[in-house]
Order: structure tokens, then C-alpha cells, then sequence
């Protein structure tokens, strides 16, 4: 099966105010099937909204790609000419941002806003753009559609913005969403609403989805893959439940580790510490040298600080770049 | 509507503190208009004691006050002791003169600024906007004393325009179409003067309240939904950016009578402002407080119309009016 | 033993209508009632728009209250005048979520650590310079880092940042609203344990305000589920946790488990 996304070997840098190139992707690798669900699993620092904004080339102005190619149903993006690029953009290619509250803009009706994304990519009457607008936030607000067509953002709870953002990202039909932590701010159950709004977008239109956060109990159940971010390069990818129950490389497991014990394990546990990683995430100013993880990991062997870890498959499906694995 | 209401009987309320207080300055100033007359050996004080009487200026204040206030509720404005004639006319051709003027210029000030502004935000740090930012912040460097008298040499010079006054001689006797050239020959140095004294402050502002909102998140976001250029600066950016700007635009519209004094004066423009300043130094006093309470209706309604158009273009005052 | 902090029958209305004299309220608490014994945690668990942050600020004295009354040590600190109150204050302290708009982005970590302490007008800028330097100690922030600007540290630093200054009066009881949601799951892991570490040295009292069920499980004595305005729900932990009762706790601890488990919970498109 064709890959709907491969990206290859991506590099993305940023210039500090005092000019020195600070890294925030190095030799990102990974493939998407169409209608599949990969989770990025990623905490401050990781690049995982870099990666996000690189996708399609949004990235501020002190942001560069430098190299790597990222096809997409076979064209490399970085490539296309900028009309292909703004055709692509909402509507081949769905995205939605982080922080529903900024990402909305304040004096125009959350309804124009959905069908302006409508409007820039396809030729509609001013009735076909009305009805297919209402349609789109029929399926996005099990209640009270009309009503909320016609507000603004700021008379919306976070979670009826997020809705929005996803009635923008889905308008068009694409064939990918990337979504970049949708359900930060959100209450747990508002969250467990969206991602189960996302399942069943993903079954009805069979999209494919990149699932950025920094919660790995959402992608429980819910990614087909998880892709772990760490310090700008890929960690480990692999089947999620594979990841989630035992995690290969050593920053997955500490990480896994850091959560509070599940509710229905062993009380005696409360009020204990709770396992941390030592050490602070690499400073990316700083250049690199060997595995990035090294400082904190409590397997780390000598050959770790000499170079990078490549990927090493351990099964089917699942990489980890790390030197336990090598052989 | 509440708000609208509350905001008009604030400005009601504001007119009078002002009127009083002027009216208050003005007679505690000292000297008054017909000390100059007594100084004249060939007016009897006899004369002078009735004309004052007839003016009623031996009454007390707050007499004189509420005098006058009656006066305006009838749509009278007092009497100009210098001209000898009601005020009102007197200040109402004045004014059209200087509206004539002030209108315009700031009409086309900003029409120039708002395109100008926003090339320049969108070109943020390179060549568009480091031209508009040198050329602005020379403008504003410049006093516009300078400015109007440097146009006035250029006229004098090369006798293209005029070097001052309204109309011509024989001005009367023109054909409705040469009128009019004739008038917009005469209008085109003050105007220039204004525009080029108001351009770079609106310049700037817009420019700042665009690039500030370039960067913003919405912005990025309707990038990535792949919407047109245009669209995206023109109403998204624009709109975005027009709080500030609404209010800038209410200021300009209060200005509209008080601004243009200095340039009315060096180019003879026989508008509000060389008229007002007259009847100060010859101590008009109603003059004075009807001219002043003019400026100040036109401020006040400038203030009003940013608050009625704010309330218009942005949903969240809307809500938090209607919170109160 | 008698409760540190005991609320009772807290209600709290906020002004809704379209004019200042209308009857439109919005009743953001509705007769809450609970007790936290000294030393020990309290977790309140509750959604947005339960109440809880407002029951927050009521507690440290920064929102008077409707009617209700709020034991502090004996003392009901609601009633009290402002003048009095501010002889409280320094014993309750708040904790915000967000660290980057609690603390002055301009100010160095010193800075922001010593502020508290001018209200102690018979220190000297010596002495200051010195307890704040120990409150830094004490949450494992570097000293290197003391003159570096607050919008300069990570997440997880500003997190203890915060935590240091609400330590400088030394106070007894620390309401913590939501200060662990914004963080990542690493650093929660690790300001959680500074907490603890801090309650056992310090003997300090914790009002631990979160929508996580999962953290609240972890660090809490006493647990509290808040729903518009009310306490449906409260207990020991233990209690709370092996059978929760409310169909409010219920779902709050449904919201943790991976969403398969959910019994068919779906949208219809």
C-alpha cells in the first residue's frame, strides 16, 4: 500500500536573536498509511509542534527547513509551487493548532470562518456554501449547530472552539488531519469526546491522522502507531499497545514510568515518590554529541556518547535508535 | 442601545463643564473688550458705562451664565461686541471654511495611510518598510510650521499656487465649474500641509496594529487552511487590526476643527482658527466661549462616533456592554 | 484533632444581568461545606465551571464570599475586616496553573522569590537576599539561575518558582489550583514529589485543586468531587477510589481509562 505521507530524513533549525542555529529536527524519518492514526508522543522541547508546523510550511519566520523531503501522495511539499502549496494547505492537508482560543479569530463568526476554509477551495454558490457549512457543524455539534454557526469565538467554551477548529481541518475532505495538541486545555471528559469524535471522523472518511501530545494515556487505544519525540529525533516507533506496555527505548520507559500509578493498582503506592528522570531535556544550542539521552539514562554504555543511535528494528513494524538494540 | 444612550448624556453632561469653565476663564481673564475703549479719550465714560450695561457685562456671573445658556438652548450663541452682529453666523461660515479644509485632508490622509500602512507591515523589516518608516519618521520630525511655510515659499517661488486667501478677486463673477477649480486651486497647499503633518502618526499606527497582528495565532492558522493573500490581509489581518485604529479615526474626526489652526493662519485661510484667535486678544468673549464649545461638540461627537463604530465592529464589546 | 481549614455553607453569586440592580446571577458557589486536617491533603476534583477556582480564591481571602463562613484555625477569615484579613493572608497561600502569567516575565528568579518578603518591613535587603536564596534551595532550583529572568526557565522551574514564593511566609496552608495541569507528564512527576517533600519538611497543609483523577489518586489524604457549585461527593481516598459513588465521580473516573472501555459513548454522524 502506498504511504499517504513519507517523510525522510527532515532537518529543521531556528536562529536564535543572537544568530546561532539551534536544531529542533534532526533526521526525522517515518511513514502514514492512509486512514491510520500515528501519535506523536512528545514534552517541551521534543519539536513535536516543529514537526507540526513543518509539515506545511508554517513555520515563523526564524524557522528553516534545511533539508529532508516529505512526500505526500508522492509529491515532495517542499517542493510544489506555492499555489500547489495553498491548495494543499486545508484542502488536502488538515490542520489543526494548539490553543482553540488564539487560533479562532476574534470579530468574524466562527460559522464565515469554516466556510472561508470552504470558499478558498472550492468554486461554491453563496446557498451550496451555506448549506454544506451548516452540514459540517451538524456533524462536528451533536446539538445546537445553528445557534453556535453564529457566534463568536469568545461566546464558545473551549471545547465547542475545538470543534470548530475540527469543522475547519475537515471541511475540504482531506486525506490527512495533523493535529497539534487539540486537547490540551480541555476538561477530561470534553477531551474523551473529541478523540472519540476523531474516531469516528476517522471511520467515516477514512483520514489518516498525526495525533500530537504530551499525554501518553490518550493515545491508549486510540493511535494505531506511536512515534516518540525526543530532543528533535525519533526515539522509538512502533505499534502502541507494543509502546505502551513495553516501551524499548530507555526515555519511553522512564516516561511511561513518571505517571501516577493507575487508579486500580496498588494503594499502598500512594503518596510515594513518583519515578522522575534525572537530569534536564539537552539545551539545543548546545551542539550534539552521541545519543542525546544519554546524560539521563540510567542503561546508558559507552558507546552511547561517541554517536548517534540509528533506528534498529526490534519487531515488525517497531524502531527504537537506540544501542541496546544494535545486532 | 443603553450604551449609546449612556455615552450621549455623558457627552451632554461634559458640554457643560466645559461651557462653564470657559465661560469662567474667559471672565476672569482680565481686561475685557471695551477697556480698550476707555483708553480713548474720545469715548466718554458715560458711553462706555452704558455699552457695557447694554452688554450686560456689570451683571454678575452666574447671571451672565445662565443667561447665555438660555440663549443656546434657543440656538443662539451671544452677541460679538467686535463685529457687532449675532455669534452663530459668524462662527458657522467660519467653520465651513475650516471643514472645507480638514475634511478633506483627513479624508485623504487617511486613504493614503491605511494601503501604506499595511504594504508596510506585511514588508515588516524589509525594503517597502524601511522606506515608509524613514520617510514617516522625517515627517514627524519636521515641525509643521516648517511644512507650511515651506510650501508657501514654493508658491511664492514658482508662483504655481496661490499664497493664500480663499478665492480669488472676481470670484464671483466665475462660471460654477471655474468656481469650483478656483476653490480647489486655493485648498491644495493647506491640504497638502495637513496631509503631510497627519500622514506619518496614521501611518504608523497602522502599521504597528497590522505587523502585531501578522504574528498572531488566527493568522497562522487561516495560512494553513491555505486561504488567499489578499483575504487574509485585507479582511482577517485588517479587521483584526482596527480597534486601535477606530479609535485613531475618532480622534481625527474630533480634531476636525481644532486642528488646522496653524496652517490656517500662515496660509490665510480665513477659517475657525485665525478668527477665534482675534476675538481672544481682543477679548470677544462670546465669540470666544462659541467657538470653543464648537471645537468641543465636534470632539465629543468624534469620541461618541469611535465609541458607536467600535461597538459595531467588535463582537466582545458588544458582549461586555451588554454584561454591565 | 480540629480541622485547619473548615468551610461552611460557602455560597458565592456573581452579577449576570444586563444592568447592576437584575436579578440574573450567576451562582458559581452553592453551599459548600468541607474540612481539611492539618498536614494533611485535600484533592478537589471537579471540571470547568464546577466552582472549584472560585472556592479557591474565596479561601485566600482574594473573593469575599456571599454568605458562608470559612474557619481558619478557629478564626472565620469571611467575616473579618480587610484590615484583619491581611493579618491572615500570609498563612494561606495560592499556587496558579499557568506559571507564565503568575509571575513577572521581567524579574529575575531572586526577585520574584524575595517579593513577599517586603512586607516584612523589619528586614533588611541582606536578609531578604538570603531567605530567598534558601527558598530556592529548597525547590531544587540552581543558584546559577537565581539572576536569570523568569520568562527564561523552563516550565517546570517557573512551576517551582512559584512554589518558592508562595513559601516565603511561610505559610500553613498552600492552595494549589490546577499547578500541575499545564506541565508536562515528566515535570509533574517531579513537582509532585517536591511537594511532597515539602509537606513532610515544612508541615504544610494541602488544598489540591485538579480535573486529573489519576494525580489527585496519588497525592491526596481526603478527596472532594465538585460539581456546579456543590460537593456531590467526599471521603478518605482510599474510600473514594475503590467505590465511587456519584455519578459525577463516576465519570470523572471513567475519563481516565483508555475511551475502548467506555461502554459504547459515541456521536452519531
Amino acid at each position: 500500500m502506498t504511504p499517504i505521507l513519507d517523510v525522510k530524513n527532515l532537518h529543521v533549525a531556528y536562529s536564535a536573536r543572537t544568530g546561532e542555529i539551534c536544531p529542533a529536527l534532526a533526521g526525522v524519518n517515518f511513514v502514514l498509511g492512509p486512514g491510520e492514526i500515528l501519535g506523536v508522543l512528545g514534552e517541551s522541547g521534543s519539536g513535536k509542534s516543529t514537526l507540526a508546523a513543518s509539515l506545511l510550511q508554517l513555520l515563523p519566520l526564524n524557522g528553516k527547513i534545511q533539508q529532508g523531503e516529505i512526500l505526500f501522495e508522492g509529491k515532495d511539499l517542499l517542493r510544489v509551487s506555492p499555489q500547489e502549496l495553498r491548495r494543499i494547505r486545508g484542502g488536502r492537508i488538515g490542520l489543526i493548532f494548539q490553543e482553540p482560543s488564539s487560533s479562532l479569530h476574534p470579530s468574524i463568526q466562527v460559522g464565515r470562518q469554516v466556510s472561508d476554509v470552504l470558499a478558498a477551495h472550492e468554486s461554491l454558490d453563496r446557498r451550496t456554501l451555506r448549506e454544506k457549512t451548516s452540514q459540517l457543524f451538524a456533524a462536528v455539534f451533536p446539538t445546537g449547530a445553528e445557534r453556535i454557526l453564529r457566534s463568536y469565538p469568545h461566546e464558545l467554551s473551549g471545547g465547542q472552539r475545538q470543534r470548530v477548529l475540527i469543522a475547519q481541518a475537515i471541511a475540504c475532505g482531506p486525506s490527512l488531519v495533523i493535529a497539534d495538541e487539540p486537547t490540551a486545555s480541555l476538561d477530561p471528559t470534553t477531551q474523551r469526546e473529541i478523540l472519540l469524535l476523531f474516531r469516528t471522523l476517522r471511520q467515516k472518511f477514512s483520514l489518516a491522522m498525526i495525533f500530537i501530545t504530551h499525554n501518553p494515556s490518550l493515545l491508549a487505544d486510540f493511535a494505531d502507531r506511536i512515534l516518540v519525540l525526543y530532543a528533535g529525533r525519533v526515539a522509538e516507533i512502533g505499534p502502541t499497545a507494543k509502546v505502551l506496555s513495553s516501551p524499548k527505548h530507555p526515555y519511553t520507559e522512564a516516561l511511561l514510568q513518571c505517571l501516577p500509578s493507575h487508579l486500580r493498582e496498588d494503594q499502598s503506592m500512594r503518596k510515594a515518590r513518583l519515578h522522575v528522570i534525572a537530569g534536564d531535556p539537552p539545551d539545543s544550542s548546545l551542539p550534539a554529541k552521541g545519543c542525546l539521552f544519554e546524560p539521563r539514562c540510567t542503561q546508558r554504555m559507552e558507546v552511547c556518547k561517541g554517536s548517534e543511535p540509528p533506528p534498529f528494528t526490534v519487531s515488525e513494524l517497531h524502531e527504537v535508535s537506540c544501542f541496546k538494540f544494535a545486532g | 442601545m443603553r450604551y449609546l444612550l449612556r455615552r450621549s448624556l455623558h457627552a451632554v453632561f461634559l458640554l457643560l463643564g466645559v461651557s462653564l469653565l470657559t465661560f469662567l476663564f474667559s471672565a476672569l481673564a482680565p481686561g475685557n473688550y471695551f477697556d480698550e475703549m476707555r483708553l480713548n479719550p474720545q469715548i466718554s465714560p458715560e458711553t462706555v458705562a452704558a455699552l457695557r450695561a447694554q452688554y450686560q457685562l456689570d451683571r454678575p456671573l452666574p447671571v451672565r451664565y445662565a443667561h447665555w445658556l438660555n440663549a443656546v438652548a434657543h440656538g443662539q450663541m451671544g452677541f460679538s461686541f467686535a463685529y457687532n452682529s449675532p455669534v452663530a453666523p459668524l462662527l458657522w461660515a467660519r467653520a465651513r471654511n475650516t471643514l472645507l479644509l480638514t475634511v478633506t485632508a483627513t479624508l485623504l490622509a487617511w486613504l493614503l495611510a491605511l494601503p501604506l500602512g499595511v504594504w508596510s507591515a506585511a514588508g515588516f523589516g524589509r525594503a517597502p518598510d524601511r522606506v515608509v518608516s524613514w520617510t514617516t519618521a522625517t515627517l514627524l520630525v519636521i515641525p509643521d510650521l516648517v511644512l507650511a511655510l515651506g510650501l508657501l515659499i514654493i508658491a511664492v517661488r514658482t508662483g504655481w499656487f496661490p499664497t493664500g486667501g480663499l478665492t480669488s478677486v472676481g470670484f464671483d463673477e466665475l462660471s460654477p465649474l471655474s468656481k469650483l477649480r478656483d476653490l480647489a486651486w486655493h485648498m491644495t497647499l493647506p491640504v497638502i500641509a495637513l496631509v503631510l503633518a497627519a500622514l506619518p502618526t496614521l501611518v504608523r499606527h497602522v502599521r504597528a496594529s497590522v505587523a502585531e497582528v501578522l504574528e498572531a495565532p488566527f493568522l497562522r492558522a487561516a495560512l494553513g487552511h491555505g486561504l488567499p493573500h489578499s483575504k487574509l490581509l485585507y479582511v482577517y489581518a485588517l479587521r483584526a487590526a482596527a480597534n486601535p485604529l477606530i479609535s485613531l479615526f475618532g480622534f481625527s474626526v474630533g480634531t476636525l476643527l481644532s486642528g488646522s489652526l496653524l496652517v490656517e493662519v500662515v496660509m490665510s485661510w480665513p477659517g475657525l482658527g485665525p478668527f477665534l484667535l482675534e476675538a481672544i486678544l481682543a477679548r470677544d468673549l462670546y465669540v470666544v466661549i462659541g467657538g470653543v464649545l464648537l471645537s468641543m461638540i465636534f470632539l465629543v461627537a468624534g469620541n461618541l462616533f469611535s465609541d458607536v463604530l467600535l461597538y459595531w465592529a467588535d463582537p466582545r464589546i458588544r458582549t461586555a456592554a451588554s454584561a454591565k | 484533632m480540629q480541622p485547619l481549614l473548615r468551610v461552611e455553607n460557602l455560597v458565592k453569586h456573581y452579577a449576570a444581568g444586563r444592568s447592576a440592580g437584575s436579578r440574573d446571577k450567576l451562582v458559581a458557589l452553592d453551599g459548600v461545606s468541607l474540612s481539611i486536617a492539618p498536614q494533611s491533603t485535600l484533592a478537589l476534583i471537579g471540571e470547568s465551571g464546577s466552582g472549584k477556582s472560585t472556592l479557591a480564591l474565596c479561601i485566600a481571602c482574594l473573593e469575599h464570599p456571599t454568605s458562608g463562613s470559612i474557619w481558619f484555625e478557629g478564626i472565620d477569615v469571611a467575616a473579618l475586616h480587610e484590615n484583619q484579613q491581611r493579618k491572615i493572608r500570609p498563612q494561606i497561600q495560592l499556587v496558579f496553573q499557568d506559571p507564565a502569567r503568575s509571575l513577572n516575565p521581567r524579574w529575575t528568579a531572586l526577585e520574584v522569590a524575595s517579593e513577599p518578603l517586603i512586607v516584612r518591613k523589619d528586614t533588611s535587603n541582606q536578609e531578604r537576599e538570603n531567605k530567598a536564596l534558601e527558598l530556592l534551595d529548597c525547590v531544587a532550583i540552581p543558584r546559577r539561575l537565581a539572576s536569570q529572568r523568569a520568562d527564561e526557565l523552563s516550565g517546570g522551574q517557573k512551576q517551582r518558582l512559584a512554589i518558592a514564593r508562595a513559601l516565603a511566609l511561610e505559610p500553613k496552608l498552600i492552595v494549589l489550583d490546577e499547578a500541575l495541569s499545564a506541565l508536562d507528564c515528566s515535570v509533574q512527576a517531579q513537582i509532585s514529589n517536591l511537594l511532597l517533600e515539602l509537606q513532610s519538611s515544612f508541615g504544610l497543609t494541602y488544598l489540591f485543586i485538579t480535573h486529573d483523577f489519576a494525580m489527585a489518586a496519588h497525592v491526596a489524604d481526603q478527596i472532594a468531587v465538585m460539581d456546579r457549585g456543590r460537593i456531590v461527593e467526599s471521603g478518605p481516598a482510599e474510600n473514594i477510589l475503590r467505590s465511587p459513588s456519584h455519578e459525577v465521580t463516576r465519570s470523572l473516573f471513567a475519563a481516565t481509562l483508555p475511551i475502548t472501555e467506555t461502554p459504547g459513548v459515541g456521536l452519531e454522524l
